[in-house]
């Protein structure tokens, strides 16, 4: 009996996570954008500064008629959004906020594989959504997305591989436990190497050609209209929670800080992840947006080598040391 | 059937368990999904079948305890191979409906290859493994570290073998898409400024 209210407590603080996070990150990005732009972002829903502006949006996508377009396939095309949105749940599962025996939804034994693994997975949807759609700009965003998934996929693989070696293990817990301070520096070209790569996975800006609003009008979303369009927005943004809290567990220490780590370990995880999480809007405000050619060879001339030194001198450390 | 029976001696076949039951329909799932992958006239839908019964076969491993490789299984071929072939549809021609084209006069000599193969590999797999049972209360058996353990204790030689049979595909793909672009090249750049493995690929085609 206690053990099942253990699991169901746990799933239910995972989802509250998974419901609550991408819009305290979206609500975060419109304000800081409006900042960083010299303009104030949503003040009058809520009253103060505008924070019920997302719950707004929110209500407004219910209201809002869904379509499926005539030549669409349809039952792919409403499928799309959960199959986007659903494995960063799943994700969330896997990461480990504190170094207690309770503080990760469930403890699994090749940590760093199923999260990689389940986050492939979510780029189906955007793959599924572009083709069922019956429509140009949505083919060449599913183009697009498949394009940037199979570059970019592999720089992650090889960076998150080189943290498992240092560790000598694939459970995410395990990693955490064997962190040493000095990690930072030995790690950090894979950390920036990571971090990168999840970005384009996610096809934020600056890495946002699959979308790119100006050109192919959303790429693979043109055709969603309220509740599954909401879906896919939301998906994007629990995508950032979750990179931004893989990060942190695999490069930055997750739990570990440099004082009063005995009890506050969840505050770092926390932090480290709000951190990581402006730097992902900070980055959308900066740059400009790549172009395909860009996109291919920032991958696959920098980032692959990059990541594959990166293993070179975590094997040759590792040897070192022991 | 002495083999049915050995197996039946020690945990019987009539009151199976959750993970026994479980086991076969996912099985029932796996199978009827790539039934439809092989027969459906959607191109797309034959490559999202795919993914059901990859990812079936996935859930089979880790009933079997061998979660690396269910794990695995997703990352390459869910999140990988089919990505790829979602691209080249995609790329290529993949009509929203039927395609009433996509169709093969080798479907019955297909089918045989299918039925061979299939029993060949039960074949193998029952001899192999005859009437092992999984002890599922017992010391983790599919873990990281054991699977781990077992590729780089007993099974090094086959794994550096297939990594060089890897190594060799994806030189022979560089080849391939080099001579491509070669062959199509001479009008425009000279020789000069392609490169050296330009170079030899020419050779090859001499040849």
């Amino acid at each position: 009996m206690n053990d099942a209210l253990d699991v169901t407590l746990r799933l239910l603080v995972v989802f509250v996570v998974f419901l609550t996070f991408p819009l305290l990150i979206g609500q975060t990005e419109h304000k800081v954008m409006a900042h960083m732009q010299g303009r104030l972002g949503p003040m009058y829903a809520g009253g103060f500064h505008g924070w019920a502006q997302l719950v707004a949006d929110g209500v407004k996508f219910a209201q809002k008629e869904d379509v499926v377009p005539a030549g669409a396939d349809r039952r792919i095309f409403q499928l799309a959004p959960a199959v986007a949105l659903l494995p960063y749940l799943l994700v969330l599962l896997a990461i480990p906020i504190g170094p207690e025996e309770g503080a990760v939804g469930e403890v699994i034994d090749a940590g760093v594989f199923f999260v990689l693994a389940v986050m492939g997975v979510g780029v189906l949807g955007a793959l599924m959504a572009g083709w069922a759609s019956a429509n140009k700009f949505s083919l060449l965003g599913g183009l697009r997305t498949a394009a940037q998934l199979l570059a970019y996929e592999l720089p992650m693989l090889l960076a998150a591989a080189s943290v498992a070696m240092a560790a000598g293990t694939v459970s995410l817990p395990g990693i955490l436990n064997a962190f040493e301070w000095w990690w930072l520096p030995w790690q950090i070209v894979g950390a920036i190497v990571f971090f990168v790569a999840g970005l384009a996975e996610l096809q934020r800006p600056p890495f946002d050609m699959p979308v790119a609003d100006s050109e192919i009008i959303f790429g693979a979303y043109t055709e969603y209209t309220g509740l599954r369009f909401a879906l896919f927005l939301l998906a994007e943004y629990a995508g950032i929670v979750v990179l931004c809290g893989l990060t942190t567990v695999l490069f930055l220490g997750g739990w570990h800080g440099p004082w009063g780590a005995d009890g506050l370990g969840w505050v770092w995880t926390l932090l480290k992840t709000a951190v990581l999480a402006f730097i992902v809007i900070w980055l959308r405000v900066t740059y400009p947006r790549l172009r395909e050619d860009q996109l291919q060879k920032l991958s696959w001339t920098l980032l692959v080598p990059l990541a594959l030194a990166q293993i070179a001198l975590t094997g040759i450390v590792k040897v070192v040391i022991e | 059937m002495t083999l049915a029976a050995l197996a039946a001696d020690t945990h019987g076949f009539l009151s199976p368990t959750g993970v026994e039951i479980a086991f076969l329909l996912v099985g029932l799932v796996t199978l009827g999904a790539a039934l439809i992958t092989v027969t459906t006239r959607q191109l797309v839908h034959a490559a999202l079948w795919l993914v059901v019964a990859l990812g079936g076969l996935a859930v089979e491993y880790l009933l079997l305890t061998a979660e690396f490789i269910a794990w695995v299984q997703v990352l390459i071929y869910v999140g990988s191979v089919v990505v790829l072939l979602l691209f080249g549809l995609m790329l290529t021609r993949a009509p929203i409906g039927r395609s009433p084209d996509a169709d093969s006069g080798n479907r019955w000599v297909a089918l045989g290859v299918a039925v061979v193969a299939a029993a060949a590999l039960v074949w193998v797999v029952v001899d192999a493994f005859r009437t092992t049972w999984i002890d599922l209360d017992g010391a983790p058996s599919g873990s990281t570290d054991v699977t781990g353990q077992a590729l780089f204790q007993n099974w090094v030689l086959p794994f550096e073998a297939l990594s060089v049979l890897l190594l060799a595909a994806l030189v022979g793909a560089i080849v391939l898409s080099r001579k491509a672009k070669a062959d199509a090249a001479p009008a425009t750049g000279g020789p000069a400024d392609r490169g050296p493995g330009a170079a030899g690929a020419d050779k090859e085609g001499a040849r």
